[in-house]
């Protein structure tokens, strides 16, 4: 059974990287069709140093790399299920949990659909209309306590969440694709 | 490198792509780019292909599609081309209304006279209700709601409605 939401969504709200016992490294970006992308990851135990030092690095990569606001392990080369996500400087999200790492994470329940264009590091040249939910619930476990929290996410959180877990279960954005004139060439600038 | 654009238009029917692609891949020919819809229910298919196959060779491997007069083939060499840097925002712009003479034309000639370059587009026409959408790449410098405002004094005259939302591409 799942906690009580709201103080465990505290919990998560108030984590920090420096909660970890490690200093995070900046990893490369593997980007598709490496087939690390394509695989489903397999299920961590939280407390392990290995992966106490992935949540570690997969927070300070996506600190370095400009508009990021989220990476999974899979983007790192790593087949597993870690992800970090921090919306909190993006003009599209409401509420939010800054900073957070989370293992074996789960999609409890998803409602409120909508479309919107949506771009990955992992997927350089292309972007993708995706309908996503707007209001998600989602458990998973603290890298390093392995506490089980619960969060309870919406509008531009709930997407990135979404995406960070299909990353985490080996899809992309284009395997969401939402029609055939669905996925863009990226527009680069000069 | 020679790049082969091969288009192939017609009736309608299934296993045209399965046909055409497997000639192709047959004669090594790597295909780089293609799209494909039906427009009033014509087949309409364009590839560009990568090889050193000979033009010839294509379109003689291609000719049993044309066998029994219900599509046509043309094949021929372009120039490689990267594809060119946008210098400013996307926009998609959206007109719709009942069908009359001259929508297209007098819509993209707005966007034509501020520099936009129209990188999509689509138009369609079901019973009265005409459609065009287009993705727009509007030069830096160019106001916005001014090429908006402009579209929509064109659209009122047409007495069709028009719209120009920026594209919002979130990186996650």
């Amino acid at each position: 059974m799942s906690p009580e939401p709201q103080p465990v969504d505290d919990l998560v709200g108030r984590w920090s990287e420096s909660d970890l016992p490690v200093e995070g490294r900046v990893l490369p970006v593997v980007t598709a069709p490496a087939s690390v992308l394509s695989t489903v990851g397999a299920r961590v135990d939280p407390a392990d140093p290995a992966i106490v030092q992935l949540a570690a690095d997969l927070v300070a990569t996506m600190r370095v790399s400009p508009g990021c606001v989220g990476l999974a392990a899979p983007q790192v080369g790593e087949s597993v299920q870690v992800f970090c996500v921090d919306v909190s400087a993006h003009p599209k999200t409401r509420s939010h949990h800054g900073t957070f790492v989370l293992c074996n994470a789960e999609v409890v329940s998803s409602s409120r659909n909508e479309k919107a264009r949506e771009g990955c590091m992992s997927v350089p040249d292309f972007t993708g209309d995706v309908k996503r939910a707007t209001r998600l619930t989602v458990t998973g476990q603290l890298p390093a306590t392995g506490e089980q929290v619960t969060i309870e996410a919406e509008a531009f959180e709930a997407r990135a969440l979404q995406h960070e877990i299909d990353h985490c279960q080996g899809l992309l954005f284009l395997d969401r694709a939402a029609g055939a004139h669905a996925i863009h060439p990226r527009k680069t600038y000069l | 490198m020679t790049v082969h654009a091969i288009t192939v238009l017609g009736h309608d029917r299934p296993g045209i792509i399965a046909e055409t692609t497997r000639a192709l891949a047959g004669l090594g020919l790597n295909i780089e780019d293609s799209t494909m819809t039906l427009l009033r229910g014509h087949f309409a298919m364009m590839l560009l292909c990568d090889g050193e196959t000979a033009q010839a060779d294509i379109a003689a491997a291609l000719a049993p599609l044309e066998a029994d007069g219900t599509l046509t083939v043309e094949v021929r060499a372009v120039p490689a081309e990267e594809s060119a840097p946008a210098a400013g925002p996307s926009y998609v712009l959206t007109v719709h209304g009942g069908d009359r003479p001259g929508i297209v034309s007098s819509v993209v000639s707005e966007v034509a006279a501020v520099g936009g370059n129209i990188t999509d587009l689509t138009t369609r026409l079901a019973g009265e209700l005409y459609l065009l959408v287009a993705e727009v790449d509007l030069p830096v410098g160019v106001d916005a709601d001014e090429v908006g405002a402009s579209l929509r004094r064109v659209a009122g005259e047409l007495g069709v409605e028009v719209s120009l939302r920026a594209v919002e591409s979130d990186e996650l």
